[in-house]
């Protein structure tokens, strides 16, 4: 059985994950509540209820879809750029996003628009103002040269990167600590209220993109090559950088900047499911939930009570992982 | 005023100041094989480019069925002219059956998924070509001969009445060239496509053209017959180089074919 016709079982796989994965996280844990229990009446007044329905599922499903969300970004940037190092995390998208939510907690906003806080907005702006730099500075030179644009986000990764910390200098100590924590990533949640504001911008934005997926099976070919095939390359990639900028910014308002989800993730499915982009799409979505609810778990099952942020975790896991894929003499021929 | 496919006048294009064509006019017939010749960096590629909207006309016109191809979305477009690039730079790992879907673009909705229309025209497109066996083959696997078959594929699945190729058998041998010509004679005279084709190949350009549009540092030098371009001596001017004309002792009746060289061999 060839790989391709692997696919259907590959996504029902992840299908099958993507529903219990999150549900079993939930329910192992300290205290590990008993699955029978939830048939329970009483259960849901119940101390171990509460745990469950306000902390830990609020938790994991902000995990999922944080990740779901940081993995569609990722393969859209590596279509786009066709680099696998294109990621809105290393084009400094997501520094940008940082950048702005720590000035808003430097300035200790309160104001809020549409149920979403100044952080959030201001995370936003910060991640489209780098995607807007980073696209006048490639269409300036008029032909859309991938290497201007890898280093234009890099350098603004690095300049976002000192303006945090001098912001973080010109804080006392406590808002400091706040900024550096939160830069680490978090997926704290209390209550759905954050994962369905989270859905809220992840549902529109990933129909687009899924929306735009044989558009981006061309444009990986080449830009010439997809507008002779009729496809809009200018307007496909306009509205793909707003709706990853939109993306990345809630992401990162709501759980810091969790790296290396959306670089590894997408790349991993390409070797388990091809670079076909309808395929793709699912196994990112699916698959980047899943893996980032499981690397918070174990955040907060590795040092317990305490809890490690878990963007070190995905860096710690994915980090060997993936250069044990690039080593492995095969993947080489997969490297986007 | 014309009845062409394809109506160029006066195109020229300098990006940054710097004149890559000048003032250049032909035409294209409804069924013609045009060859582009010139010496690298006499703007052959560019003035393609210019054909099916991938630069913007600035100075002059294209008219593709009488209307500016600037009237067109790249979709309708599509649907009209195809288009086999050079082949250089990134190959995407895709399995050659569902490349060669991915080009039927122009025809597919958004969200749809190719029907049985779509994998007959791409099994077609495979048989064509000599590559059913190589459906599952991965493209960055394959030979640069058998690679700008399935390119040439791709440009065939778009079911368009026109091709344009950017020197589509620089990279191979003479057997795949031959096939490639052999494949482009075949589309040319049995399904009646429109060709136009940069190549550097002057001797495969006068065996299947019915004109040629000579190009020297971004102008029109010739554009004519095959006949003329002989009689008029515009290949030697065209290369700064005088070719020998050799004709084959086993059959002298058949075409002879065009060689530089500066003295005898």
């Amino acid at each position: 059985m060839n790989r391709a016709s692997r696919r259907p079982l590959w996504i029902i796989g992840l299908l099958a994950a993507a529903l219990l994965v999150p549900l079993l996280l939930a329910l192992a844990g300290t205290p590990a509540i008993s699955p029978a229990r939830l048939l329970d009446p009483a259960f849901a007044g119940s101390t171990d209820g509460r745990i469950l329905w306000q902390l830990r599922l609020p938790r994991v499903l902000l995990g999922f879809l944080a990740g779901a969300t940081l993995a569609i970004g990722g393969m859209v940037f590596q279509a786009v750029f066709r680099n696998p190092l294109a990621t809105p995390f290393t084009l400094g998208v997501s520094t940008g996003a940082s950048f702005g939510a720590a000035v808003a907690v430097k300035l200790g906003l309160v104001a809020g628009l549409l149920g979403f806080s100044s952080v959030s907005l201001f995370s936003f702006l910060g991640a489209a103002v780098t995607v807007g730099v980073i696209y006048l500075l490639a269409t300036v030179k008029r032909e859309f040269s991938t290497e201007v644009m890898l280093l234009a986000g890099v350098a603004l990764s690095f300049l976002f990167s000192s303006a945090i910390l001098l912001v973080q200098y010109l804080s006392d100590f406590t808002g400091s600590y706040q900024m550096v924590r939160w830069l680490m990533g978090d997926l704290n949640a209390v209550g759905f209220e954050r994962p369905l504001q989270l859905a809220a911008v992840l549902l529109p934005g990933a129909l687009v993109v899924r929306w735009l997926c044989l558009d981006l099976n061309l444009i990986l070919v080449g830009d010439d090559f997809a507008r002779s095939r009729g496809v809009n390359v200018q307007r496909v990639r306009l509205v793909l950088f707003g709706v990853v900028s939109l993306l990345t910014g809630v992401v990162v308002s709501f759980c810091g900047p969790i790296g290396f989800i959306g670089m590894m993730v997408p790349h991993i499915l390409r070797l388990l499911l091809g670079a076909e982009h309808r395929w793709l799409f699912w196994g990112s979505l699916l698959g980047g939930g899943v893996f980032l609810a499981c690397c918070d778990w174990v955040a907060r099952a590795l040092i317990f009570p305490a809890e490690v942020p878990v963007g070190i975790i995905t860096a710690l896991l994915g980090g060997p992982f993936f250069l044990w894929l690039l080593i492995r003499g095969r993947s080489s021929r997969y490297f986007l | 005023m014309t009845d062409a496919l394809l109506d160029v006048k006066g195109l020229g294009y300098a990006p940054d100041g710097k004149r890559v064509l000048a003032g250049v006019s032909f035409d294209v017939r409804e069924g013609e094989f045009v060859s582009v010749l010139g010496p690298n960096g006499a703007g052959k590629s560019t003035l393609l480019k210019h054909l099916n909207r991938l630069l913007p006309v600035r100075e002059g016109a294209v008219r593709l069925r009488g209307r500016p191809v600037a009237d067109y979305s790249f979709r309708a477009l599509a649907r009209i002219q195809s288009y086999v690039p050079q082949a250089k730079g990134y190959i995407p790992p895709y399995r050659v059956a569902e490349f060669l879907l991915m080009n039927r673009f122009p025809y597919l909705q958004a969200l749809g998924t190719p029907g049985p229309r779509d994998r007959a025209v791409v099994e077609d497109a495979l048989a064509q070509v000599a590559l059913t066996g190589f459906r599952d083959r991965f493209l960055d696997t394959l030979s640069g001969g058998e690679r700008q078959k399935v390119f040439i594929a791709a440009a065939m699945v778009q079911e368009t009445d026109m091709i344009l190729l950017d020197e589509p058998t620089t990279f191979l041998d003479p057997l795949h060239a031959l096939e490639i010509y052999e494949l482009l004679g075949r589309l040319h005279a049995r399904e009646g496509k429109t060709v136009v084709m940069v190549t550097h190949d002057v001797n495969a350009a006068l065996a299947h053209s019915g004109r040629m549009l000579c190009l020297k540092a971004g102008r029109a030098v010739f554009f004519g017959s095959p006949a003329d371009f002989l009689s008029g001596r515009a290949l030697d001017t065209l290369y700064d180089t005088p070719f020998r004309r050799y004709e084959c002792p086993d059959d002298p009746a058949g075409p002879p074919a065009y060689l530089p060289g500066r003295s005898g061999p």
